[in-house]
């Protein structure tokens, strides 16, 4: 279980806006092992979000080294990079992020399409399974503007599941979601994480917060606290514990 | 991912968005039906340009004076009228197969209470085999016919409708400016000339008679008309024609006689009917152009307005390469659907303007082959830049774009 998955040193992002430089982050190094389940908190504008985007290989640090499964991600391609994140990372985002007009089905299918390995059926299989994964293979026909925002959340939870990847990132995936939804939610976050998947997930709520077993805390593109969470509250004792939505 | 796989989602997206993937097409579709339906009528015309051409005869070569220009005065004393002893020292020229004087002129003809204005031609007994004339109904004039100056003719099948109508013409006796006329047959159907006359209505009969009889006094103009052996003999007798004119005329220049042959006739209206098609077909290239640079709008248009697709497929492991492909194969599925519908709409059009002009209009397979790697080409070429566009987008930025 404690097998090292990435690993950053002097990882620093600037963004230069006309005169004056943005740093987004600066000097972060970090290490987190496979099956862990950390939340990255701070304020607004603190470089959750860009942290986030380097680590799942979505943007390039200006500054700083990652590795990721002993493979050194900062010195890659932009198409190396691509297969990194269909292979090796699952994404989940505030908004969502389905494709319009395309079935639950089809937007669970999307990574495996970019991938050369599997057939149609295979595909169709996997996309399937991740669905009944996160509790919604009974709305597998069904078009984004047909769900709840919950249950579109779940799609994409499935979505980023689909190709069995080293770790999900997700950034602020209760962002838009009520209280109820987002426990639900967070559930199943911590049932892929029992079930041995690695989770990093962005929130500025404590409340969200609680479920994870790591807290990191930026500030200013820093990271001011890096600490172990014993005592990870359990979302499905919570649903039950949460008085039926009145409406 | 594999190429099938990104046309399955290409098409996709095109249904999608069925109104305006079928009128971004439009442009595609009636600029390719024009290519089509241009290209055939210029087919078409040209067809019936080389039938008239051969319906003239087998190598014919046309000798007549020229009394227009600058001629007309040098020839004032009439030295350059060619005459039937010119066609008599014609016959000794190598390679000539057959030649015949021509005197056309026209006048009233009638048969018992009927009357018909035609042309007619006196012309040797040859004339007929340098023309590639066959008769349908009697029989042909001869030689002997011509010698002694005998009033026979054969009519062609206008005349014979006009004067006869459900008649047998054969041995009747019609009226030639008032001068009697044995017809002895009708000749086989020619239909229109390159001109556009009914050739059709024609009397033709032995030079003797029509110019003892019906000639005036002063027009006697005459032209000749000869067969060559064979085709490469034509352009070498034509030079010994003039020659021969010249130097039995003197003291005319080469300009008074005007010597032409069915092969330059024919080059010419190649020539003609060669600039119409390319002509129509430019016109008809420049609405395929048109309908390329409307795929192009719509593509742009559909690039911005899915900056978050391309975003979300970026993340999840498309490359650059498979969303260049996904627009570039919008792009040509555009045009090529276009291309097809635009073929057929193509074939019907070109199918009516035949029917109603009675044309047998030809859609070429190249035809089809142009239209189909022209708009393929347009696809890719108009396709280029948006699928460009599309997959130089920075990731993040498309994500957060809204
Ligand atoms: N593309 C960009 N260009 C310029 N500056 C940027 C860009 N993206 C982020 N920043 C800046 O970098 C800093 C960190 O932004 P980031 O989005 O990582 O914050 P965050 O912690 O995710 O905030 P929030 O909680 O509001 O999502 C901010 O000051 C932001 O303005
Ligand atoms: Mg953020």
């Amino acid at each position: 279980m404690n097998t090292l998955l990435l690993e950053t040193k002097g990882l620093s992002k600037t963004y230069i806006m006309g005169q004056i430089n943005v740093h987004a982050l600066r000097d972060v190094d970090i290490t987190v092992n496979n099956g862990e389940f950390i939340a990255v908190m701070g304020a607004s504008g603190s470089g959750k979000t860009t942290f986030m985007n380097l680590l799942g290989c979505l943007d390039k640090p200006t500054e700083g080294s990652y590795w990721l499964d002993e493979v050194e991600v900062h010195k890659m391609s932009s198409e190396q990079l691509t297969v990194i994140r269909n292979e090796k990372i699952g994404f989940v985002f505030q908004s969502f992020y389905l494709l319009p007009r395309t079935s639950a089905l089809e937007n669970v299918e999307l990574p495996l399409l970019y991938s050369k390995k599997s057939s149609a059926q295979e595909r169709k299989a996997k996309a399937m399974q991740a669905l009944e994964i996160v509790g919604i293979a009974d709305r597998s026909t069904h078009f984004p503007n047909q769900l709840s925002g919950g249950q579109q959340q779940r799609v994409a939870i499935a979505r980023a599941i689909v190709n069995d990847p080293s770790f999900i990132l997700a950034d602020e995936p209760t962002g838009n979601l009520d209280t109820r939804t987002s426990i639900e939610v967070m559930a199943v976050f911590q049932q892929l994480h029992r079930q041995g998947k690695t989770v990093v997930l962005v929130t500025h709520e404590q409340e969200i917060a609680r479920y994870a077993n790591r807290h990191i805390t930026f500030r200013d593109g820093r990271i001011i606290s890096d600490i172990i969470n014993e005592n990870p509250a359990d979302a499905r004792v919570d649903l039950k514990n949460l008085p039926l939505e009145e409406d | 991912m594999s190429i099938f796989g990104i046309i399955k989602i290409a098409l996709k997206s095109l249904t999608r968005n069925k109104t305006r993937t079928f009128l971004t097409m439009l442009g595609i579709i009636i600029g390719v039906a024009a290519v089509i339906t241009m290209l055939a009528i210029g087919q078409g015309a040209k067809k019936i340009v080389e039938d008239q051409v051969s319906s003239m005869g087998t190598n014919v070569i046309m000798a007549h004076s020229n009394f227009s220009g600058t001629a007309v005065r040098q020839a004032a004393g009439g030295g350059n009228l060619i005459t039937v002893d010119d066609v008599e020292a014609m016959r000794d020229l190598d390679g000539l197969l057959y030649a015949s004087p021509v005197y056309n002129t026209w006048g009233q003809l009638k048969y018992e209470g009927k009357n018909w204005r035609g042309s007619i031609a006196g012309v040797d007994a040859d004339y007929f085999f340098i023309r590639n004339m066959s008769i349908a109904q009697g029989e042909l004039f001869y030689g002997s016919d011509v010698e002694n100056g005998n009033k026979v003719c054969v009519i062609g099948k206008t005349v014979a409708d006009n004067l006869f109508g459900d008649i047998d013409p054969i041995d009747k006796v019609i009226r030639i400016r008032n001068i009697p006329f044995t017809v002895r047959g009708v000749l086989t159907e020619k239909g229109q000339s390159v001109m556009g006359h009914d050739q059709d209505d024609i009397v033709i009969a032995p030079y003797t008679t029509v110019f003892q009889r019906l000639l005036g006094r002063r027009w006697r103009v005459m032209s000749v008309i000869v067969s060559a052996q064979s085709k490469d003999r034509i352009h070498l007798l034509q030079q010994d024609i003039l020659d021969l004119l010249q130097a039995r005329h003197r003291g005319t220049t080469s300009e008074e006689f005007i010597v032409s042959s069915q092969t330059e006739l024919a080059e010419t209206a190649n020539e003609v009917s060669n600039t119409m098609t390319i002509l129509l077909a430019s016109i008809a290239g420049i609405s395929l152009l048109v309908g390329g640079i409307g795929i192009m709008n719509i593509m742009l248009v559909s690039v911005t307005e899915r900056v978050k697709e391309i975003g979300i497929r970026m993340a999840v492991g498309a490359g650059k390469r498979d969303v260049l492909l996904q627009f570039i194969i919008e792009a040509i599925s555009i045009s090529i659907m276009g291309g097809i519908l635009g073929i057929l709409l193509g074939f019907g059009a070109a199918k009516i303007v035949g029917n109603t002009m009675s044309w047998n209009i030809a859609v070429t397979p190249w035809s089809i082959a142009l239209s189909v790697s022209f708009s393929m080409a347009i696809g890719v070429f108009f396709g280029w830049y948006p699928a460009k566009k599309a997959a130089n987008l920075n990731l993040i930025d498309a994500l957060r774009y809204e």
